[in-house]
Formats: structure tokens, C-alpha cells, sequence
């Protein structure tokens, strides 16, 4: 168990404490996803919202999930996190298969921030963040820790803390959003377009901060987003998506010099067109 | 222990001879031989739960007293047969009662017997009987004065010559077998235009010409005071109903002598205006008073005070309205619980809710009454007020939760909060605006509704307003009306308050 990490920021590749031979982990680091999609597909109604689908997500990296609105990347988004279940295929985090029995453990895994933050509005922001581990019957000293850390970590003024969600600014809100997520050190990283409904300038520099933190907590990061500037920014590896399926996956540069198809370069082409013209 | 509504304040109890005992089942019965076997002391005097019976039991226990005899009064104890019971099983020593109804209900025959045929006849139950005190309160037919007097009528046979006159009678003497049509056969009355209205609206109508005649009991007060005459039965149709005393044979010498003073003393006019005094002031003592002041004068209003009788009305208000909203609270809220997952059993659940609410509150109280465990009571009040109170609690519950936005209810389940802790820390609080004003319009539903309560003899700010509805008296309808308005007010305004309390800041602000 990662009881030890439940409460630790700085987090030494956590694979490795678990494993005896230091080799074989670096090996293991090396070939095993922490979140492994093995021919998942989805469909609504009568429309495949998901066709076949196979993913791995590195550990410690930030995985960008990109594409037009409908192309999948939020369908896939919610199966891993389990709001949705795949009609066919499996879900693993970290080897363990998604069940309906399991679902709820493995959720306290992951941490999950929505463009709007989906912070409960009878609660307030420090309640917000402390709801599960409250509910988990952690101490008092242990939260209060863990909180004065994420404080400081998302450059939260902890006077704010007593305010509810409707007292704070967009940004204030996705900040606590984010301490929500990360309270109980959450192995993966579920944001899904977390700076979407945020100003341009406050989304420059949240976008700024969030890599920061990713870098400093090696965070295994699954990002969803339909702006290429910023998946280019915070993407180790961006997953392209279009019409159900994962159209091409690599670095930027991959994408820009070898594009896959026709798609992928007008995709690239026209948010470039925006962004810099 | 109030079993009935009193539907009207004079009469003998009509419907009992059709309805048996008033719907008192045995146990009941029992149990009032058990509490009133204890008492054999005093003479006891009972009476029937109506207003002519209430002032003749008052008189006969001043009677005894005034002879220097202790005596009490059981007021009201209900029908014919429960007082006949409770005289034979020696709860009571004396009550008084109808010749008519001795013969048609206690000795079951249709003959018409004389005064002796049932002296005899009691006899054997060990049963004595006064001579008549004076009045007979039978059925009669009754007109305005001045219209009588104009068109010369004097009997009912004279109403053969009048098929013009419009005729309105209780839904009661309609359908009764020595009602209007074996009336009508006897006297071959042409009549055709004949209505049927409520006793206390059918004076009213009287009086302002919409009708001609109308039924009416022969000591009825309304005869004195809207100025009407009694057509006579000149075919004696109507079997007659002389007052009488029934008593233990076994009663004490002096007693008798002492009630027998009563034979022959109340004569039909003084009894109306002792029982109007006795709806005036609605206190049988000081009708009964009258009798001992030789039938002069008035009196002052004395008894129970109105600010003594508001203060029990509002409070059995309070009671009803509030125990039916406890239990609506407590049932409701989990059935909105379940509607709001939909499918069959929340649309099921919806569905019934809204049904139980479009049944007219008077409608669902009778259809309650007939049930075993109701019945004349204030449970039957409590539970069809609880009816109504669910809809809203239900209907509220349900679209509180639904109306949460899906991405709080996934973000909640995100979190990997077990779904007990999703409902009661997150959704339950985000819906508990709508909940409690789900429960606030049940609570001034309720307050309204409990108004009718009283139909079923169970009290609260309906009582007035229905002895005023019966009396057709504005001033007494509106002490029951004016401080039930209030009373919702202030529940609304109470709510607001709990609003404060119960509705998280955060939802507030």
C-alpha cells in the first residue's frame, strides 16, 4: 500500500518504493503505464462515441488529450475516472482492472478537476478540499498539514479558505479545485479543460503554475483540452483525437513533421493560423 | 371525547335510527360502561349529543337539585341506543327522549303505540316513563308568516291548492321513508318544484323568498326568529315525538316526584326559545336557567370565554396541522428520494401523489371514514391531512436532486464518495432549498385544510367556522377563519426564518 504517500508531495518515482529490485523498477518504469486502455470502445444511443481504443499513460508524465468538441477526449476522460463504463474492453490503473466493485477505491486514486471546478457550493473551500479525507476519518493534524502544503503549492491565501465557492474568483475557484483533486496525493491526474472558462490573462498564469506543480510533484497528468497552444504546452506526449478514435500520438514535433493524416496537419495548421496571426 | 359533528344544533337524532349507535363500535361502548359504572353516588342524568337533549338533561339536573338530590349531567353521551344501553346497564338513572323514537327504535315496532302500550312495555326493562313534559318535536312543514297569513293556509292539506309554491328540503327528508314522497302520496300534493338544501341554508333561503316551505324539526329556533309558522298535520302523518323522561324504576322515591314536576311545563313555544337561547349563547346552563326563571328575560353570556376557547381551538390547529406535517416530513422526503431516480417506481411514486391530491379534501375524509382504523377521529384527520402534505414534500425532493447539475453529482461521485455520503453531504444539502419549500407549502396547505377537520369531529379552528356555517352566522364563522389565516401566516413566516437556519450560507449567498 502508498499509505506512506498518501500525504506526500514530494513523491520519488513511487513505482520504485514498492519494488524490491531497483533494476528491474527502472525497467518496469520504462515499459508499464500507470493507466493502460486495453480495446475500449463506447457508444450513446446509436452513435460510437468511442471506437476501439487502446491508450497507455506514462508515469510522471503529462499526457495531453486533444481534438474537436465530440471527438472522443472526454468519453475517455470519464471511463478511466468511471462515470461512464466501456461497452467492451478493460481499464487498468496501475494493473489492477477497472470493476464496478473496485471503482470507488480506485477513484480515491485519482484526483479529477472539471473546467467549472465542480466545487459544491453548500460547502466551503477548505470543506471542499477536506470532504474526503474527512470522510475517510483522517486526523485533524494530518489535514491541516496536508492543506497549509496545498496552500502554498497553488499559491492559495489561506484566508480564503473559509469563503464558499460563490465568494471566490474564477481562478480562486480552480485553485481550490486543484486542492480538492490533490488532497489525498492522488497517483493519476484527471483535468478536464480545467482553465477553459478562465480569462486569458489568469489562464496564462495558472497554466504557468499548473506546470510548475506537475514538474514538481511528477505528477502522472491526463490533461483534456481543444487548444493546441496549450496542450503543446504542458504535453510529454499528446494524444490526438478525432471522431472516436486516437488519430496520431507523440510530441508536438511528430505531429507537425510527420502528420498522420490530412486531419492532423489541418487540425495543427488552423490553431496555429489563430494563434499567431 | 367528541364523536360527532353536530350537522345541526336542534333535532333528535334522526339518522341514528338508520345508522345504529352513531358509528360507536362495541369497545367503545364497553369502555363507557367501564368508566361509568364506577359513579353510582348521584343521580345521573344523561343526554343525546344535540342541543334540545343538552338543555332538557339541565333542567332535569337543576330539577333534582333545586329538590335538594345530588345529581351530575353526562352531556351528550351520543345516540339512542347508547344511552338506552348505559340507562338498562345502570350507568345512568335517567335521560330524557322522543315517544316516537321509544317506539321505532328501543321497541322496535311500527304500530303506533300509546303512552301506556309503553309504559307497559318498558316496564319489563325495568324502564319507567313521565308523563310527556309538554312539546312534540316532530317533522313539520313550515312558511313565512306573512306569505301563509296571504295566502290563507293553515294545514298542510291547504298546500294542495298552491302547486306554484317552491319547496325545499333537507337531502335527509328526501330520502327518508316517512319523508316527502310517502308525504306527498298522503296529502296528493302537486307540487312539482321541490330542491333540495341544507337545513341551516334552507332558513335562510326561506326567509329571503327563494323558497316557500321547507322541512324543519317542530322546536326548531329558527321558527321564533325568522317569524315562520308550522303548517299542521292535519292527516297526522307524522308520528308523534313527546317529550318524555326515561328512568330506572329503581329510582328513588323523592327523585321521580322531584323530575315528574317537569310533565307538562314546556310547552312547544318555550322550548324553541329555550333552545335558541341555548344557540345564542351556546351554553346549555343558561338556557336551562331560563326555564327555572319562568321563560323571561335574557341573560348574559358566561362559560367558557372565546379567548378560552380559541386558545383550545388553536392549539388541536396546531396538532393536526402539525402532526400530519411530522409524518409527511418523515414519509415524504424518502419517497422523493426514490422519485427522483425516475423510472416506474419515481413516476409511480409522482403519480400518486398527485392523484391522493386531486381528491376534494371533503371527499377523502368520508372515503377514510368508512376504513377500520379511522373512522370519527382525529386520526382520520391526521391521516388525510398527511395525504395532502405529501405531494409537495415529494414533488420538492425530487427536483431538488434532480435539479443538481451533472457535474456536481459526477464530481460528488468522482471523489469516490460512497453514494449514503453523496446523498447526505452533498445532494441532500444542494436540494434543501426546494425541500423545505416543499414542506412550507404543506404546512399552509395544512393549516387550511385542518379547517375541515372538524366535519369529522375533530376540532380546531373548523369548529366555529362550521357551527357558524350551520347557524349561518358571519360572526362566528369568522373566529375560526380570521385566526386560521394568521396561523398560516405565521407558519410561512416561521419557515422563512428555519430557511435561515436549515439552507446552508453557501446556497445563500
Amino acid at each position: 500500500m502508498r499509505v506512506c504517500l498518501v500525504f506526500s508531495i514530494s513523491r520519488v518515482v513511487p513505482t520504485c518504493r514498492d519494488d524490491p529490485g531497483r533494476g528491474q523498477c527502472l525497467r518496469l518504469q520504462e515499459m508499464s503505464a500507470l493507466v493502460q486502455l486495453v480495446d475500449v470502445s463506447k457508444r450513446y444511443a446509436n452513435a460510437a462515441a468511442l471506437h476501439s481504443t487502446n491508450l497507455a499513460i506514462e508515469r510522471g508524465k503529462t499526457t495531453v488529450l486533444i481534438g474537436p468538441s465530440g471527438c472522443g477526449k472526454s468519453t475517455l476522460l470519464r471511463l478511466i475516472i468511471g462515470l461512464i463504463t466501456p461497452d467492451s474492453g478493460t481499464i487498468a490503473l496501475e494493473g489492477s482492472q477497472i470493476t464496478p466493485a473496485n471503482v470507488g477505491a480506485l477513484r480515491r486514486r485519482i484526483g479529477y478537476v472539471i473546467q467549472e471546478g465542480g466545487l459544491f457550493p453548500h460547502l466551503t473551500a477548505r470543506a471542499n478540499i477536506l470532504l474526503m479525507a474527512r470522510h475517510l476519518g483522517k486526523s485533524h493534524e494530518e489535514m491541516r498539514t496536508r492543506l497549509l502544503e496545498l496552500c502554498e503549492l497553488t499559491r492559495f491565501s489561506g484566508n480564503l479558505l473559509s469563503r464558499y465557492p460563490i465568494e471566490l474568483s474564477g481562478g480562486q475557484r480552480q485553485r481550490v479545485s486543484l486542492m480538492r483533486a490533490l488532497m489525498l496525493a492522488p497517483e493519476l491526474l484527471l483535468l478536464d479543460e480545467p482553465l477553459g472558462a478562465l480569462d486569458p490573462l489568469v489562464r496564462a498564469s495558472l497554466q504557468k503554475e499548473l506546470k510548475e506543480i506537475f514538474a514538481r510533484l511528477r505528477q502522472t497528468t491526463l490533461f483534456v483540452t481543444h487548444d493546441l497552444a496549450e496542450a503543446a504546452y504542458f504535453g510529454d506526449e499528446i494524444v490526438l483525437m478525432n471522431e472516436g478514435r486516437i488519430v496520431q500520438q507523440g510530441s508536438l514535433v511528430d505531429l507537425r513533421e510527420k502528420p498522420a493524416n490530412d486531419f492532423v496537419s489541418e487540425f495543427i495548421n488552423s490553431q496555429r493560423a489563430l494563434a499567431f496571426t | 371525547m367528541k364523536l360527532l359533528p353536530r350537522p345541526r344544533l336542534v333535532g333528535r337524532d334522526r339518522r341514528a335510527r338508520r345508522r345504529g349507535p352513531n358509528g360507536l363500535s362495541l369497545p367503545s361502548i364497553i369502555l363507557f360502561v367501564a368508566v361509568f359504572s364506577a359513579n353510582a353516588q348521584p343521580i345521573v342524568i344523561g343526554s343525546k349529543k344535540f342541543t334540545e337533549s343538552y338543555v332538557l338533561g339541565e333542567i332535569a339536573k337543576r330539577t333534582l337539585n333545586d329538590a335538594g338530590i345530588s345529581a351530575e349531567h353526562r352531556q351528550g353521551m351520543g345516540g339512542t341506543i347508547i344511552l338506552w344501553q348505559a340507562l338498562r346497564g345502570r350507568q345512568i338513572d335517567a335521560y330524557p327522549e322522543y315517544t316516537g323514537t321509544i317506539g321505532q327504535e328501543i321497541l322496535k315496532t311500527d304500530r303506533k303505540l300509546s303512552l301506556n302500550e309503553i309504559r307497559e312495555a318498558l316496564t319489563k326493562f325495568g324502564v319507567g316513563m313521565t308523563e310527556p313534559l309538554g312539546f312534540n318535536n316532530t317533522y313539520a312543514l313550515v312558511m313565512r308568516r306573512s306569505e301563509a297569513q296571504r295566502l290563507g293556509l293553515h294545514t298542510i292539506s291547504d298546500l294542495r291548492n298552491h302547486p306554484e309554491l317552491k319547496i325545499g328540503l333537507t337531502h335527509e327528508f328526501l330520502d327518508r321513508q316517512d319523508g316527502w314522497q310517502p308525504l306527498r302520496t298522503r296529502y296528493t300534493l302537486p307540487q312539482q318544484n321541490v330542491i333540495g338544501i341544507d337545513h341551516a341554508l334552507g332558513y335562510a333561503a326561506l326567509k329571503n323568498g327563494s323558497i316557500d316551505v321547507k322541512d324543519a324539526y317542530s322546536t326548531d329556533a329558527k321558527i321564533a326568529e325568522y317569524d315562520l309558522v308550522t303548517l299542521e298535520d292535519d292527516l297526522q302523518f307524522f308520528p308523534r315525538y313527546e317529550a318524555v323522561v326515561l328512568y330506572r324504576l329503581s329510582l328513588p322515591a323523592l327523585a321521580l316526584t322531584a323530575l315528574r314536576k317537569l310533565e307538562g311545563t314546556l310547552d312547544e313555544t318555550r322550548m324553541i326559545r329555550l333552545n335558541a337561547e341555548a344557540e345564542r349563547t351556546r351554553n346549555y346552563e343558561i338556557a336551562a336557567n331560563l326555564y327555572f326563571q319562568g321563560g323571561t328575560g335574557s341573560t348574559t353570556v358566561a362559560g367558557e370565554s372565546f379567548w378560552h376557547k380559541l386558545r383550545r381551538w388553536t392549539l388541536r390547529h396546531l396538532e393536526l396541522a402539525g402532526s400530519s406535517l411530522l409524518l409527511a416530513v418523515i414519509v415524504g422526503i424518502p419517497l422523493g428520494i426514490i422519485a427522483s431516480r425516475g423510472g416506474p417506481s419515481g413516476q409511480a411514486i409522482l403519480g400518486f401523489a398527485s392523484v391522493v391530491q386531486t381528491i376534494p379534501s371533503l371527499a377523502l375524509l368520508a372515503l377514510l371514514v368508512p376504513l377500520p382504523f379511522f373512522g370519527i377521529s382525529v386520526r382520520t384527520a391526521i391521516a388525510a391531512l398527511f395525504l395532502y402534505g405529501l405531494l409537495p414534500i415529494v414533488r420538492n425532493t425530487a427536483s431538488g436532486l434532480q435539479d443538481i447539475s451533472r457535474a456536481l453529482r459526477e464530481s460528488a461521485i468522482a471523489l469516490g464518495l460512497s453514494p449514503m455520503a453523496r446523498l447526505w453531504k452533498i445532494n441532500m444539502p444542494m436540494a434543501s432549498r426546494s425541500i423545505l419549500a416543499g414542506i412550507k407549502t404543506s404546512a399552509v396547505i395544512n393549516i387550511g385544510t385542518a379547517t375541515l377537520a372538524a366535519l369529522i369531529g375533530a376540532g380546531g379552528l373548523g369548529e366555529p367556522i362550521l357551527s357558524g356555517l350551520n347557524l349561518n352566522d358571519h360572526v362566528t364563522i369568522l373566529q375560526g377563519a380570521i385566526p386560521a389565516a394568521l396561523l398560516a401566516l405565521l407558519v410561512q413566516w416561521g419557515f422563512d426564518l428555519l430557511d435561515r437556519v436549515l439552507i446552508p450560507k453557501g446556497l445563500r449567498l
